[in-house]
């Protein structure tokens, strides 16, 4: 089946078997490995993408789903010169990531949350992000990364917003 | 962990679908619908569900109004837990919906699609017995309503037919109502879960299907207090133990939440 869709921005134009999820879609078709692959079966959140400024595990959906949306992926959040996002910087300075392998999905999620909540507390991160699951860190590292990069007046300002 | 191939339509109308549905299975040949694909994708990724027809009624228009009318929440198949979790027309909806997954499940499920799953656990199912909310689906013959306690048949299994299609769920608004759910990680489905509303009481996760207790709604009926109507949910339960809880764990944990869905609707 043809699909159009928009990824980071980018028009693209695939021809998919129905079967092709939206994550193998992204990483095989479009070359946008970022998306990682854990459990394919809806659970560890590592293929957490944004549809529609959604959260959608893009495992659970298929490529023919997303004809006309709008896709927003990891490597739609630093910007056209390479500067990371406010939130991957956080990400690196508080020990937000390990092997890196849930990272793509924690910084999804952890987008939404942030335009979601602006200023949240703990434990509306943890449980925000409870559908993302970390098998190095221990998360303190990721809740600490979340909570500095709302505190940020950039992030405020910009409304954390993909590039 | 990829699903077999299958046939793929993106129905514009639910006449479209149903149609779909019943040629399908005309010909000797399985259909199922795709919603917010939440438990249904993860069955094909794992080929415990093999069909050989996807409908998608993502666009078909009509199937996502909310709208309340003479204290009934009606609301649209397509209807998204986040959605009914922001609604405030129907606290109890809202508080149940918030408890089911994560963001990214909510955002995607959707509340026809979680009662026709028919999953035990989940949390709609127990709402939609507690407030005696009614079904509206639609078939090759036409539109009929089921009540939701008349929809579930087993675990993972309704009685819609293969060529039905749930179109819309009304609940009723309690003007008392407590929710309580116990499950060891949050999103997880629920071990139990307990919801009143009103004078009913019904449990999840204790039975095959969700149950209502008659036996507890008569002593809550009578004045009876929160330890006496919890005492007599708990004495007409059997819940099975597996590998998730043993029965007596479940039936501790419903006394619990019971006990604690009471006090939320204000039975001391």
């Amino acid at each position: 089946m043809k699909v159009e869709l928009t990824v980071n921005g980018e028009r693209v134009r695939l021809d998919v078997e129905p079967r092709r999820t939206l994550a193998d879609a992204l990483r095989e078709d479009c070359g946008l490995t970022g998306t990682h692959l854990g459990c394919e079966h809806g659970v560890c959140g590592a293929c957490t993408v944004l549809v529609d400024d959604e959260p959608a595990r893009a495992c659970l959906m298929f490529a023919v789903q997303a004809d006309g949306a709008s896709v927003t992926t990891v490597e739609g959040l630093e910007s056209p010169d390479g500067q990371l996002h406010p939130l991957q910087e956080a990400f690196v300075a508080h020990h937000g990531l390990q092997c890196g392998f849930c990272t793509p999905g924690m910084l999804i999620s952890a987008l939404h949350l942030l335009r979601t909540h602006p200023s949240p507390s703990r434990e509306t991160i943890r449980a925000e992000m409870s559908g993302n699951i970390c098998r190095c860190t221990g998360y303190l590292g990721i809740v600490d990364a979340i909570q500095a990069a709302a505190a940020r007046p950039c992030s405020r300002e910009s409304g954390l917003s993909a590039h | 962990m990829k699903p077999a191939p299958f046939e793929y339509l993106r129905a514009a109308s639910v006449d479209e679908a149903v149609a779909a549905l019943a040629s399908c299975g005309a010909d000797g040949r399985e259909a199922k619908i795709l919603a917010g694909g939440q438990s249904l994708v993860p069955l094909l990724a794992l080929r415990m569900a093999r069909p050989d027809l996807l409908v998608d009624i993502n666009r078909v228009a009509d199937l996502t109004e909310v709208s309340l009318v003479d204290g009934v929440l009606h609301v649209g198949a397509l209807t998204r837990h986040s959605a009914l979790a922001g609604q405030t027309d129907h606290p109890l909806l809202a508080e149940a919906a918030r408890w089911i997954g994560h963001p990214a499940i909510r955002s995607r499920g959707t509340a026809a699609g979680s009662l026709a799953h028919a999953d035990p656990s989940a949390e709609l199912p127990v709402v939609a017995v507690a407030c005696a909310a009614t079904v509206s689906v639609v078939g090759p013959d036409g539109v009929r309503t089921v009540p939701a306690a008349d929809l579930f048949a087993g675990p993972l299994m309704s009685t819609l037919a293969d060529d039905e299609l749930i179109t819309s769920v009304s609940f009723p608004v309690p003007s008392r109502w407590g929710f309580a759910e116990f499950a060891r990680r949050h999103g997880d489905f629920a071990l139990v879960t307990a919801v009143v509303a009103d004078g009913v009481i019904a449990l999840g996760g204790v039975s095959a299907v969700p149950v209502r207790s008659l036996a507890g709604e008569d002593v809550l009926a009578g004045g009876g207090s929160v330890e006496d109507v919890a005492a007599a949910v708990c004495a007409g339960l059997e819940p099975t133990g597996d590998l998730h809880a043993s029965a007596g764990y479940r039936r501790a944990l419903a006394a619990e939440l019971v006990g604690r869905a009471l006090r939320q609707a204000g039975v001391s």
